[in-house]
């Protein structure tokens, strides 16, 4: 039953991988126009055709389509117009930035989050924890590409502590580049993984809190403390493990948001990851390479919900009955 | 609590109407009433922007360049004071702001309607035709939901380029499938209850039940869900713009404010941005402080307490 569900699973993921090409496909090619960005304005007619059929553009949109779908299952999303070097290899070279960018801030929203809904939910009613629980709701309001601008302006332009942006030096380890492995990446890196991580630290300390607050009520946590066992063990053997499927689950589905978002920290602290590549794409009407870029997100976005889906049926068994 | 009402009707508590009832209970909370006021007040001196701002931030003849970026407080050639500062162009940031928020409140309060006339059809049509058609709407919207508003913003807004219509369309696409969601759950709780069976037994058509019976009954929570969206889509909004994907140059919103002044920011002017972000931010808190409470107000499961 297990893998019949799981299979099931996988062909939805596959039929919305398929939707998704067509999608962005049709999007990108009835809409915007190329040839007006790529080729001069004083090209003549000649010039102009040649460079149209040298990219392709001059066959039926369906015929574009399966030789664009066929080159995605080879591994090729098409040449970018501006790089001249095949999309998929430039996004590739930017995603480790990415990445690190956004494991380092869910790290941060994590190790922050859960100690402060912690904190919230055992103590609902101390000054500190009505003062944490105001500001989470105001760090829900507050739009974080302003809060990049905050940061930047406080801590590298009047303090001038910390860089404004770039990703530092980096040092090669598995054969990339990492700003987290020198003391100058680390410097680059904590003001955009803090702007980033800042929604999702309210998030879990909210989540974490409600979580705590359900708990704390029940009869195995009075049963824990009545035997007399110390606080600490309460929490962290007892409470802690039964919190955690949601807080996982949340933090699995929220790692693809930060992703998604990094677009706008890159673009504030110049991070040369691949949010602040598709945005300069955008802008220049660089049409494979954003096609690569939706394909490769959205394949991301299908396997993290997969890999939740299957974590949190795998941890919850009462998941299971319920399909 | 008595309003002037006559001396039998404060006798007889009970025959308040829900409206009052509602209107009561939202004042019940400060910090809401206050959000509201400061709500009220933004939009107000959004609308009335043409008449109180300091200058026509867009008329290029009441622009002087060398008034550029001067600190707040600084007074201009013409002796005109720019409370909050000026830009590159020497524009004043107050008219400026007052002028951005007209198109910021528009397009967040625009695409937020909109949506919720989409999304409430759309979820009130997969409640009512059961079947196939609801299986596969209900699919989009969880498909739907579990992508970030961005991406989807953002994809959408690669192929169709800028503009306010743009946005709007974009904005709409990405919020309709959260009311759709709530319409239907809401439209199938209400459907089993017994107004609905007496209005089936009298002989009424389907379509008046589902206009004049089940959707008033559904809206608490839309209601709810607008309030929240309206901030959701003016922040999106100015995500957007400060992507330089939204709105185009020539109609700035808070959010292209804001990244007209990111380049000066570097080199300490801060107020370029700083300011219409602090609006932005107030508009935001404002109303999301309306729909928290809105939240607990229309809660039927509170309303017995």
């Amino acid at each position: 039953m297990m893998a019949g569900w799981f299979l099931q699973r996988l062909l939805q993921a596959g039929f919305v991988m398929l939707a998704m090409t067509v999608i962005v496909f049709i999007g990108i090619s009835v809409i915007g126009d190329p040839v007006a960005v790529l080729i001069s304005p004083d090209a003549d007619q000649a010039e102009r055709l040649r460079a149209i059929a040298a990219f392709g553009l001059d066959r039926p949109l369906w015929a574009q389509y399966l030789s664009f779908l066929n080159g995605a299952l080879h591994g090729d999303l098409g040449r970018s117009f501006v790089y001249n070097e095949p999309a998929l290899k430039i996004i590739l070279q930017r995603m480790p930035a990415t990445l690190e960018l956004a494991v380092c801030a869910m790290l941060l929203a994590t190790f922050i989050g859960i100690p402060l809904g912690l904190y919230a939910g055992l103590k609902p009613n101390a000054p500190l924890a009505r003062v944490l629980m105001t500001g989470s709701i105001l760090g829900f309001s507050l739009p974080g590409f302003w809060v990049g601008l905050l940061l930047i302006m406080v801590f590298a332009v009047q303090l001038g502590w910390l860089p404004s942006g770039g990703r530092g030096e980096t040092r090669v380890f598995l054969g990339i580049g990492w700003s987290f492995l020198t003391l100058d990446g680390l410097q680059h890196l904590v003001l955009p993984a803090l702007n980033l991580a800042l929604f999702k630290i309210s998030l879990v300390m909210r989540l974490v809190r409600a979580e705590t607050r359900e708990v704390v009520p029940q009869d195995f946590i009075r049963t824990a403390r009545a035997k007399g066992l110390p606080e600490g063990k309460v929490i962290f053997r007892h409470l802690l493990k039964n919190i955690m499927i949601p807080v996982v689950t949340i933090i699995g589905l929220e790692f693809g948001s930060v992703i998604a978002f990094s677009v706008v920290t890159e673009t504030i602290f110049a991070w040369p990851g691949m949010g602040k590549l598709i945005i300069d794409s955008i802008h220049v009407l660089d049409r494979p390479m954003i096609v690569a870029y939706l394909m490769i997100i959205v394949l991301m976005f299908v396997i993290i919900n997969l890999l939740v889906d299957c974590l949190y049926t795998a941890l919850d068994p009462r998941v299971r009955i319920g399909r | 609590m008595s309003a002037p009402a006559s001396s039998a009707e404060i006798a007889s508590p009970p025959r308040a109407t829900p409206l009052r009832r509602f209107l009561r209970a939202f004042a019940s909370s400060h910090l809401a009433m206050a959000g509201l006021v400061a709500f009220a007040a933004i939009v107000l001196a959004a609308l009335l922007a043409p008449w109180i701002s300091p200058q026509n931030p867009y008329d290029l003849m009441q622009l002087d360049i060398l008034d550029g970026r001067l600190p707040p407080g600084a007074v201009s050639g013409t002796g005109m004071t720019f409370w909050l500062g000026s830009d590159d162009q020497g524009r004043d940031m107050l008219s400026a702001i007052l002028y951005g928020l007209r198109i910021s409140l528009f397009v967040g309060i625009a695409s937020a309607l909109l949506a919720a006339a989409v999304g409430t059809t759309l979820g009130l049509f997969a409640a009512y035709a059961g079947g196939r058609i609801e299986t596969a709407l209900m699919r989009l919207v969880d498909l739907q939901l579990s992508f970030p508003t961005i991406l989807i913003a953002l994809m959408i807004l690669a192929f169709l380029g800028k503009g306010i219509a743009n946005v709007v369309l974009a904005l709409v696409i990405v919020e309709w499938a959260t009311y759709a969601r709530t319409a239907r759950a809401s439209a199938l709780i209400e459907s089993r209850k017994e107004y609905i069976e007496a209005a089936r037994a009298m002989g009424a058509r389907p379509m008046r039940i589902l206009w004049r019976h089940l959707l008033p009954n559904c809206l608490p929570p839309l209601m709810v869900i607008a309030t929240v969206q309206i901030a959701r889509a003016i922040a999106l909004e100015a995500t957007l713009s400060f992507l330089g994907l939204g709105v185009p140059v020539t109609e700035p919103s808070l959010g292209m404010l804001i990244a007209n002044g990111y380049q000066y920011m570097l080199s300490g002017k801060f107020w370029i941005s700083f300011y219409p972000g602090l609006a932005l931010l107030a508009t935001v808190v404002a109303i999301n402080l309306i729909g928290d409470h809105l939240r607990d107000v229309l809660n039927p499961r509170r309303q017995v307490d």
